[in-house]
């Protein structure tokens, strides 16, 4: 058990530090770093001077060294448009992705799971198959496309629901959050459903698929020749067993939510990370990308960690199989 | 020779012909034609490619012709409601521009980018799967090690930054030029790994066989056996995979395209038309977005059906 923690930390730090490479290499060889923070007018020797002040005339290693001695200090550098660290610039827009992406996994956890269960369970039943058929379109459906259709419905002919920011929000120390007010709540519906309705589909299929796998084997049967209730057999054999794909699966989904919040985020001018990126991406703001780069390969690596230790603590298979082993 | 070749051509024919009636009864065409949505996929599909191929041809107006546009036909509604022009089934955008032949020509930059960037994958994916496979060991473990990592960020955060390095690479008319080509790189390379690792699995049961034991013993080169004997029985899967992965790469296009970094208006994508009506929706023009909105998810709908549709007929076990 050590010993595959250990390995998968390393890993990740493997992973972690060729992302900061690629991020520190797209900061320091695209464009002139100094022509871009002085401007053109600056002298020859101003120049000079502030290359030798931000140490570019350094080693390659040593300013590698330093690069990833800032990033873990907080220390992401100035942002080439708005001439603001880009820490504050994360800090200030990291609750409104966060809020938003913590709705979409919470809305569509709860209701994809009890739809996939439901499927699969009554395999032929009228509902089922309208489910199916709506999942479906769900999957061709791109995001923004739900948006736009969303906003055009719900606030342009219907006019109930805000179709852009976050509404009023309330300040907690550095957080902002849009929770606390009837304002905040309502510009969350339409930005929320948008981003959770693919991931959604995709566990509700899942979720489907494996009930009715597992639904097949023996050990299902046998429950039900013990005279089990349905609720036992379903719920407490037939959907533990399923959970562990749809664990590895909604794992990656986080970040698959977290990726799709750029769109969702653009598509309502939500004023949070994904939407500083493509601003940034649009004038080539290199601070702010090779930042979202590391930020976003980190939660990642940390989602993708958490999802590998899970499945020891759900998989009882795993731990024999490994103790056998060794 | 006169009269043979007067012979070739009947007997070609009717091989042709016999090859024709047995892919038409074969199992795979048994359930193709049993099923009423798939072959209406099908035929959707195949409007759609005509209709995208032919645009120069067959569409109302020819929407990159400047000298066309009359700014007195700007923004009007749909051909059935009230103010629409017959001339102009969908309506016409802020410019004059017939929405039905802009999305005909769209339809086409997207179709362009989806088959172009599957195209790539495909090439990426099945040579360097073929490597991780025949040759094993070290190389292997890298290719799939470098895979894994990037299966675990979703394909359009990697076409996104894909782009956004290219874009910060190339000055800016520049990589509006190319926006096409870095369009079909950054997806192709956002979707190698699922070929990559499908053609690495096949190749790792075929090398095994005996076919390929009796080619390396007769002293083939090892590049040639792997291309020429094992590539071939592995391609199956990869058919598959590629049918609904050009879904998931018009998808992408599309996105990249509305968020603006994808295809720029010169050269508009469904995505770019979908993007720069948007701007229109509020004040209740909605037809230049909703047109070309219900062609992508149609024609993405229809693909991801054919593709559910060959994975369960090609699948063996299904049957």
């Amino acid at each position: 058990m050590i010993a595959f923690v250990v390995r998968r930390l390393l890993q990740s730090l493997v992973v972690m530090l060729a992302v900061a490479f690629i991020a520190f290499s797209l900061f320091n060889f695209v464009g002139d770093p100094i022509l871009n923070m002085m401007g053109q007018d600056a002298t020859q020797a101003q120049r000079d001077a502030m290359r030798e002040l931000l140490g570019l005339n350094d080693s390659f290693v040593r300013q590698f060294v330093r690069f990833v001695g800032n990033v873990l200090r907080g220390d992401f550098g100035v942002s080439y448009r708005l001439g603001l660290p880009v820490a504050n610039l994360i800090v200030e827009r990291l609750p409104a992705t966060l809020e938003l992406s913590f709705c979409a996994a919470v809305l569509a956890l709860s209701i994809g799971v009890p739809l996939g269960v439901y499927t699969g369970l009554h395999r032929h039943g009228a509902m089922s198959r309208f489910f199916l058929v709506i999942s479906l379109i769900g999957v061709s459906l791109p995001t923004f496309l739900i948006g736009i259709l969303l906003i055009l419905f719900f606030a342009v002919v219907l006019g109930w629901l805000p179709s852009f920011g976050r509404g009023e929000v309330v300040r907690i120390g550095w957080w902002s959050t849009g929770f606390l007010t009837r304002d905040g709540w309502r510009a969350l519906i339409l930005p929320s459903v948008t981003l959770c309705l693919f991931q959604l589909t995709l566990i509700m299929r899942l979720v489907r698929a494996e009930m009715m796998e597992v639904l097949r084997t023996d050990y299902i049967k046998f429950a039900r020749a013990r005279g089990l209730t349905n609720r036992a057999v379903n719920f407490g054999h037939a959907l533990k067993n399923t959970l562990i794909p749809v664990i590895t699966i909604t794992g990656l989904q986080i970040g698959a939510i977290v990726a799709f919040a750029i769109v969702t985020e653009t598509v309502f001018q939500w004023p949070g990370m994904g939407f500083l990126f493509i601003q940034a991406i649009q004038v080539v703001d290199i601070p702010i990308m090779s930042t979202y780069l590391v930020l976003i390969a980190f939660i990642f690596v940390v989602i993708n960690l958490v999802v590998d230790l899970l499945y020891y603590a759900v998989d009882p298979r795993l731990r024999i199989g490994r103790g056998a082993g060794h | 020779m006169a009269s043979e070749t007067r012979d070739a051509v009947p007997g070609h024919f009717a091989r042709a012909q016999d090859a024709l009636s047995r892919f038409w009864d074969s199992d795979v065409m048994h359930s193709f034609k049993r099923s009423p949505i798939v072959i209406i996929a099908f035929v959707v599909t195949m409007i759609f490619f005509i209709a995208a191929f032919f645009a120069s041809f067959i569409a109302p107006h020819n929407t990159f012709d400047v000298a066309t546009l009359d700014l007195s036909n700007a923004s009007l509604p749909p051909a059935w409601s009230e103010g629409g022009s017959r001339n102009f089934v969908f309506g016409t955008d802020d410019q004059g521009r017939d929405v039905l032949s802009s999305i005909m020509f769209g339809m086409r930059v997207s179709l362009t980018v989806g088959f172009a960037s599957v195209a790539f994958a495909v090439t990426v994916g099945v040579m360097l799967g073929l490597v991780a496979g025949y040759v094993g060991g070290a190389v292997d473990s890298i290719i799939m090690r470098v895979a894994d990592v990037q299966l675990s960020f979703p394909p359009i955060l990697i076409a996104l930054l894909i782009d956004g390095l290219t874009r910060s690479l190339l000055p800016r008319g520049v990589h509006d030029e190319l926006a096409l080509v870095v369009l079909v790189i950054a997806i192709g390379l956002a979707n190698w790994v699922q070929f990559a690792r499908t053609v690495r699995g096949q190749v790792m049961v075929e090398k095994n066989k005996e076919y390929v034991q009796a080619a390396r013993v007769i002293g083939l080169p090892a590049p040639l056996i792997a291309i020429r004997h094992v590539l071939p029985n592995v391609l199956g899967p990869v058919l598959v995979i590629a049918t609904i992965n050009l879904a998931l790469a018009i998808i992408t296009e599309a996105t990249l395209s509305f968020l603006g970094v994808g295809l720029p208006p010169t050269e508009p994508s469904l995505g770019t038309l979908i993007r720069i009506g948007n701007n229109f929706l509020f004040s209740g023009e909605w037809w230049m977005t909703i047109f070309p909105g219900v062609a992508l998810v149609l024609l993405v709908l229809s693909v991801n059906l054919l593709g559910d549709w060959l994975r369960d007929a090609l699948n063996p076990k299904l049957r």
